[in-house]
C-alpha cells in the first residue's frame, strides 16, 4: 500500500475493484465505516458477481472477470475527455509533459507497441523498448512541452491510446451496464477536484491475470491523474490477504529480488561487483544510494569475509542463470525431472497453485520434500489424492511441526508497511518449533555438512555469517533484529536507520527499508505502542512502517507547488516558512536538506526522473501504457485490437494448456473465476481443521445464476461437475465436484451483444483436514502474467454439469 | 425499559459471521455438524448449541439485487412471551433487563419455545432444558459487551445506553432515507413493547426474514391468565407429571441395558 488501513478514514470515496474488502479484509471495513459516517463517503464495489462488499456498496458495477484494463481505461478515457483530472498535479508532479521518442507507435492491428520481437526462449513476444523512451537534450535531460499540446507528450499519448475505451465500448467488452459504468467514473473521478480523496483498494482480483501487472499499472495512472497519490484518503492500496505477505514480499520470498526490493543478481550481466552496481544503480533520484544497501546486505550475508578485497563476497552470492524460476516455471522443471527435493514452508501449493492437479503429479519425481505446517497439508500428502497410487511414489516426505503465530514472537508487516511486533502468548503443542528456530537449525547443520563434506562452491554457505544462538537452544532473536536494522560494523551499534549506511563495507544491514525498526534495545520502534491522540490517523508512535517510519508515501503529492495542503482538513505535510523545511502529520518524504523548490521538483524521488509515471517507458515488459488483452481463456475476441488475444508478452509455459479453439470453446463455455470466503483462509490447512469454521462453511460450493440453473436442471444444493481443460488433458479425474449455490448475486452477462454466463468457486478445499472438498485450482491454468508470472486463476474456461 | 440495549445496524452487516463465532467462543458451545445447502447461511436453524446466527436473503426488485444480511437471536422483549409461557419462573427479566433461562428451575416442557414469536428458544434434549442467548449476562456482570458486540469489526452491532443508542438508531434510519432507502426502519423499539436487541434495518423486516408483527399469541396470553393464580398446584402437576415419566423412562432403560 502507499497508504496505510487507518488512513482509509480519510477517504471520500472508495473504488474496490479486484478485491473483497469485507469478506478477505473485514476488519478493515471498520474504517470505510467510519469515513461514510464522518465524511459521507461512498464506496464503489467493481466485481463480476455481488459479494459481500458489493453488497454493502453505494455503487456497484458488474464487470466480467478478467476485463479490469477496459473498465479502468474507460476510466481514463472519461477523466481525460472530460477534463477531470487535477490539472496542477497532473501537470507538475506527473511525466505528462515529458516527450516521448517520435518512432514510438501502438499498431491497433495487432495490438502491439513498437518494438515487438519474437522470444522463442519463451514461446512469446518480447519488445526492445528504444522507442519507448522519453527524448532528451545532449545533456541527457527529457525534453518536455508544459503546454501539454505536443503529439507525443505522454498527456498526447494517453488521449490518443484510450480513446477507443468509450462507455460504449467499455460496456461490450466488459458486460458492464452502461449507467452503472458512467456512473463510477463519474462518482470516482469527483476525487480529481483538489482537496478530494479518491480510495483505490484492490487484490488478486487485480494481479492475478496474463496481464496482472498492467492492471496495476492502470489503478496507478488512475490515482495519479486524480491526484490520489501521496495525499491522506487517497493511495494505490493492495490489500495483502496475508498477516505477514507484505514481510515476506519485503524479504525476498520472491525469487526476482533480494532484500529490500533489489534485483537479484544475473550471471550473464552481473558477473562483478562493479557491474551490479553499475547496471542496477539510476542516475538520479533515492536509489542512487543502492550501493549502500546492497554493500551492507553482503556485509550482512558474509560478515568478516565480505571485504573490499573480495568484494564484499559478491561472488559467493548465488546468480539467477536468466530463466524464470517462479512458481509455475519451477513446477514445470520439477515435472520434467529437474528437482530432486524441495522444502515447503508455510505452503500448500497441492491446493493453491495452478494446474493443481498437475503439481501434484510433478512431486511424484520428487527424492524426498520436507513441509513446515501446522497441520499435515495437502502438499505433504500428495500421495493420497485423488487417483494417485501411492506404490508407486517413491518420495519421501518430512512433515515438520510449525508453531502457530501466537505460539512465537517476532514482528509481522501489515499491508500498510507496518512492522509491529508480537509477543509470544503460549507454547507450541508437542514438537511444534518456531520457524526461527527451524530456520536456525536448518542452516547450522547445513553448514556442517558443507564443511565436513564439501560441494559445489560451499563458500556460498560455509563463508555465511551465521550466529544466533541464543541460551537453552532457543534462538536469539534480537541478534536477527540487529542484522535486519543494520548495525556498524566497528563497534556493532545500531544505526539509527538506513541514512547511516555505507557502501565501504562500515555498515552490515540485512534489509535497508527495514532499517530504524530495531534502532535500540530498551524500546525499539517496532515494539511502540503510542495511540495518536489527534492528528490524521498516521499514528507515527505506534510500531515503525518502512521507510523512516513514513506511513503515506510519495507525501509531497499531499501539498502544492508553494508546499500548502491540498486539503486542509487532513494535512500530511507542508512547507514552514519560517523553518524553511517540511513539517507535518507524517515523516516528510523529502530529504531534509532539499528546498522548496527541489522538492517541487521530485515529489516522487525513487524514480530518476523525480514524478509520477503516467507512461512508464521501462518498469513493465509488456508495455509502456495498459491495453487491454483478453484473459489467456476466453469465449470472445479482442473487441478492440481484432488480432490480438492475450498477452503477447505472457510466458507459453505448456502447448495445448488452454482453450484455443471454436471446438474448445463450445466444450467450456462458461467463464469461471475463483475467490476467496471470510469462513476459510487460503488453502484452508488452518480453517478448515476448525469445527466452528466449517460450521459455517461445510462444504466447496460452486456459485451459479438462477438462469444458468434452470438452463441446466441444476437445482440449490445439487452436487455440480466441473470439468476444465487442464482435468481434461491431465489430471488423474475428469472432473471436480462442488454444491451448487444458486443465486440472484451472479447474472449473465451480454458481452458485445451476445449472452455468456459466468460461474465462481472458492478455493480452499482438499483432501485433508476435518471438512474436505474437491481442490478448485485442479481447473486453474499454468499461465501467468508477463511480468511477475503469477497465475491466472481469476478468468478461465469451464464446463458444468449436474453431477450424477 | 431495559437500560441496556444492542443495535443491529443492519446496513452496516457485512456478513462476515465473527459474532456468530465469538458466541460460541465465548458460550463454549460446540460446533455442529453441517453440509451446504446452497445458502452461506449455516447452521440451518437455532439449537441449543446455537444461539444466535447471522441471516442471509436475497431480493431482486427491478433489476436491482440486494443481498440483506443480519445477526439474529434472542430479542429480549419487554413483552416476553417465553416468561409468560413459562409455568416455573424459569424464564426471568435479569436486573439487567435482558430475558434469561434459570436452568434449575426449567421443567424442560417447551412451553417457551412454542411460544417466542421469533422462534429462537431451543431444547436441549441432552439436558431437558430450554437454550438461548443471555446477552451475555456473565460478561455484562464483569462490567464487558456481549461478545458479538466486541466481535463485529463494522460497528453494526452496537451496545450501550437505550436512550444514547436510540437516538444514533434514528439518525441512522434518517440517513439511510436521506439515501434512497425509503423502507428504513427502526425494528424492536414497539415491536412487543420493545426489545433489548433492537435493529436498524435497510428495508421491510420481512426482507431480512424477520416477522413482520411478532405478537404475543393469544393462547399463551389466556394460559397465562389462567395458570397464574394456579401456580404452585400447575408447577406440582407438571413436576409430578414429568417425575413418573423420567421414572417410566429409567425402568425402560433399566429394561433395555438389562435385554443387553
Amino acid at each position: 500500500m502507499t497508504n496505510h488501513w487507518i488512513d482509509y478514514q480519510n477517504s471520500d470515496v472508495f473504488i474496490n475493484i479486484g478485491g473483497n474488502t469485507a469478506e478477505n479484509h473485514p476488519i478493515s471495513m471498520k474504517w470505510i465505516e467510519k469515513a461514510r459516517e464522518t465524511k459521507g463517503a461512498k464506496l464503489i464495489v467493481v466485481d463480476p458477481r455481488i459479494s459481500r462488499t458489493a453488497a454493502v456498496a453505494d455503487l456497484y458495477v458488474s464487470i466480467r472477470p478478467g476485463t479490469n484494463i477496459a473498465y479502468l481505461g474507460g476510466m481514463i478515457n472519461y477523466i481525460l475527455s472530460n477534463e477531470r483530472y487535477h490539472k496542477e498535479y497532473v501537470e507538475n508532479y506527473t511525466n505528462a509533459s515529458y516527450l516521448v521518442n517520435e518512432d514510438f507507435s501502438f499498431d491497433e492491428a495487432t495490438g502491439l507497441f513498437s518494438g515487438a520481437e519474437d522470444d522463442p526462449a519463451r514461446n512469446a513476444t518480447k519488445y526492445n523498448t528504444e522507442t519507448w523512451q522519453y527524448q532528451r537534450d545532449e545533456e541527457g535531460n527529457p525534453l518536455k512541452d508544459p503546454t501539454l499540446q505536443d503529439p507525443n507528450c505522454v498527456l498526447q499519448l494517453m488521449k490518443k491510446h484510450y480513446i477507443k475505451y468509450t462507455i460504449d465500448n467499455v460496456s461490450k467488452i466488459t458486460g458492464a451496464d452502461p449507467e452503472a459504468l458512467e456512473a463510477s467514473y463519474e462518482l470516482y473521478s469527483s476525487s480529481g477536484e483538489p482537496g478530494k480523496a479518491g480510495n483505490l483498494l484492490y487484490a488478486m482480483g487485480i494481479t492475478q491475470f496474463t496481464h496482472g501487472s498492467q492492471n496495476v499499472r492502470s489503478c496507478a495512472i488512475v490515482q495519479l491523474l486524480l491526484g490520489n497519490i501521496g495525499i491522506a484518503g487517497g493511495g494505490v492500496n493492495a490489500q495483502r490477504g496475508q498477516s505477514n505477505v507484505q514481510g515476506s514480499t519485503d524479504m525476498c520470498i520472491l525469487y526476482h529480488i533480494v532484500p529490500g526490493y533489489m534485483a537479484t543478481p544475473q550471471q550473464a550481466t552481473h558477473p562483478t561487483l562493479a557491474d551490479y552496481l553499475e547496471k542496477e544503480t539510476p542516475a538520479s533520484g533515492w536509489w542512487t544510494n543502492k550501493p549502500k544497501y546492497f554493500v551492507s546486505l553482503l556485509k550482512a550475508f558474509y560478515g568478516d569475509n565480505a571485504t573490499r578485497a573480495n568484494d564484499f563476497a559478491y561472488q559467493w552470492m548465488p546468480k539467477l542463470d536468466g530463466r524464470d524460476h517462479s512458481h509455475i516455471a519451477l513446477y514445470k522443471d520439477m515435472g520434467e525431472g529437474k528437482v530432486e527435493g524441495m522444502i515447503c514452508w508455510a505452503d500448500n501449493p497441492a491446493v493453491s497453485g495452478p494446474s493443481a492437479a498437475n503439481k501434484r503429479n510433478y512431486q511424484k519425481n520428487l527424492k524426498w520434500l520436507v513441509s513446515v505446517d501446522l497441520f499435515e497439508n495437502e502438499t505433504a500428502s500428495f500421495w493420497q489424492g485423488p487417483g494417485m497410487d501411492p506404490a508407486e511414489i517413491d518420495t519421501e516426505v518430512f512433515i515438520l511441526p510449525a508453531a502457530a503465530g501466537y505460539e512465537r514472537e517476532g514482528s509481522k508487516a501489515n499491508s500498510g508497511r507496518w512492522i509491529q511486533w508480537t509477543w509470544k502468548c503460549q507454547d507450541p503443542p508437542g514438537e511444534a518449533k518456531s520457524d526461527l528456530w527451524i530456520a536456525n537449525e536448518l542452516f547450522k547443520r547445513l553448514q556442517a555438512l558443507y564443511e565436513n563434506e564439501g560441494g559445489v562452491v560451499p563458500e556460498q554457505i560455509t563463508k555465511m555469517f551465521w550466529d544466533y544462538d541464543g541460551p537453552d537452544g532457543e534462538v536469539d532473536i534480537v541478534k536477527v533484529c540487529k542484522d535486519i536494522n543494520g548495525y556498524r560494523v566497528a563497534d556493532g551499534s545500531l544505526v539509527t536507520n538506513f541514512v547511516g549506511l555505507a557502501d565501504d563495507g562500515s555498515t552490515a544491514c540485512g534489509n535497508w527499508l527495514y532499517s530504524g525498526y530495531y534502532n535500540n534495545y530498551d524500546q525499539p520502534a517496532t515494539k511502540n505502542r503510542n495511540r495518536e491522540k489527534e492528528g490524521i490517523g498516521t499514528n507515527l508512535g505506534w510500531s515503525f512502517a518502512w521507510p523512516l517510519n513514513r506511513r503515506i508515501v510519495y507525501n509531497r503529492g499531499s501539498a502544492d507547488l508553494e508546499g500548502k495542503p491540498w486539503n486542509p482538513d487532513a494535512p500530511v505535510v507542508w512547507w514552514d516558512e519560517l523553518q524553511q523545511k517540511w513539517v507535518g502529520n507524517d515523516i516528510p518524504d523529502i530529504p531534509g536538506s532539499w528546498t522548496l523548490e527541489q522538492s517541487t521538483e521530485n515529489p516522487f524521488i525513487m524514480l530518476p526522473e523525480g514524478v509520477g509515471r503516467l507512461y512508464s517507458h521501462s518498469a513493465l515488459n509488456d508495455g509502456p501504457m495498459p491495453t487491454h488483452y483478453e484473459p489467456a481463456e476466453s469465449l470472445v475476441p479482442n473487441l478492440l485490437y481484432p488480432n490480438a488475444t492475450y498477452n503477447p508478452v505472457s510466458q507459453r509455459f505448456y502447448e495445448d494448456h488452454t482453450v484455443e479453439t471454436d471446438e474448445e470453446r463450445e466444450r467450456y463455455p462458461y467463464i469461471i473465476t475463483t475467490y476467496r470466503i471470510v469462513e476459510h483462509y487460503q488453502s484452508g490447512i488452518v480453517t478448515r481443521n476448525i469445527p466452528w469454521l466449517n460450521e459455517l462453511m461445510p462444504e466447496l460450493f460452486i456459485e451459479i445464476s438462477e438462469e444458468l440453473a434452470s438452463e441446466l436442471g441444476i437445482e440449490n444444493g445439487d452436487m455440480v461437475a466441473i470439468e476444465s481443460k487442464r482435468l481434461f488433458k491431465d489430471g488423474n479425474q475428469s472432473s471436480i465436484e462442488a454444491k451448487a449455490c444458486v443465486t440472484k448475486r451472479i447474472k449473465p452477462l451480454i458481452i458485445n451483444g451476445e449472452k455468456k454466463h459466468y460461474v465462481g468457486m472458492p478455493w480452499h478445499w482438499g483432501f485433508k483436514g476435518m471438512s474436505n472438498g474437491a481442490v478448485t485450482n485442479d481447473l486453474t491454468a499454468s499461465v501467468g502474467d508477463a511480468n511477475t508470472a503469477i497465475p491466472e486463476s481469476k478468468a478461465f474456461l469451464c464446463n458444468i454439469r449436474r453431477a450424477g | 425499559m431495559s437500560q441496556l440495549i444492542c443495535v443491529i445496524d443492519a446496513s452496516k452487516c457485512i456478513g462476515c459471521r465473527a459474532c456468530q463465532v465469538a458466541c460460541k467462543q465465548w458460550n463454549q458451545l460446540p460446533a455442529e455438524a453441517t453440509t451446504f445447502e446452497g445458502s452461506y447461511e449455516n447452521p440451518p436453524r437455532f439449537s441449543a448449541q446455537t444461539w444466535m446466527r447471522v441471516v442471509y436473503r436475497e431480493h431482486e426488485e427491478d433489476g436491482n439485487v440486494s443481498f440483506l444480511m443480519s445477526k439474529q437471536g434472542c430479542m429480549h422483549c419487554t413483552d416476553a412471551a417465553c416468561m409468560q409461557a413459562c409455568p416455573t419462573g424459569a424464564l426471568y427479566r435479569t436486573e439487567f433487563g435482558t430475558v434469561n433461562v434459570d436452568t434449575v428451575k426449567c421443567i424442560g416442557c417447551n412451553y417457551c419455545v412454542a411460544a417466542c414469536p421469533f422462534n429462537v428458544i431451543s431444547f436441549d434434549r441432552l439436558t431437558n432444558k430450554a437454550q438461548k442467548c443471555t446477552f451475555c449476562y456473565d460478561r455484562l456482570n464483569a462490567g464487558l459487551q456481549p461478545a458479538c458486540a466486541n466481535a463485529c469489526p463494522t460497528g453494526s452491532i452496537q451496545f450501550g445506553d437505550y436512550r444514547e443508542l436510540i437516538n444514533q438508531a434514528q439518525d441512522r434510519v434518517d440517513e439511510l432515507k436521506a439515501a434512497g432507502k425509503t423502507n428504513a426502519t427502526i425494528y424492536g423499539l414497539d415491536e412487543v413493547d420493545g426489545t433489548a436487541m433492537l435493529y436498524v434495518l435497510a428495508d421491510k423486516p420481512e426482507k431480512y426474514g424477520l416477522p413482520v408483527d411478532p405478537q404475543v399469541s393469544l393462547q399463551t396470553r389466556i394460559w397465562s391468565a389462567l395458570f397464574k393464580p394456579f401456580r404452585v398446584l400447575v408447577i406440582v402437576a407438571v413436576a409430578f407429571g414429568l417425575w413418573v415419566n423420567r421414572s417410566h423412562s429409567k425402568k425402560i432403560e433399566q429394561a433395555k441395558s438389562e435385554a443387553k
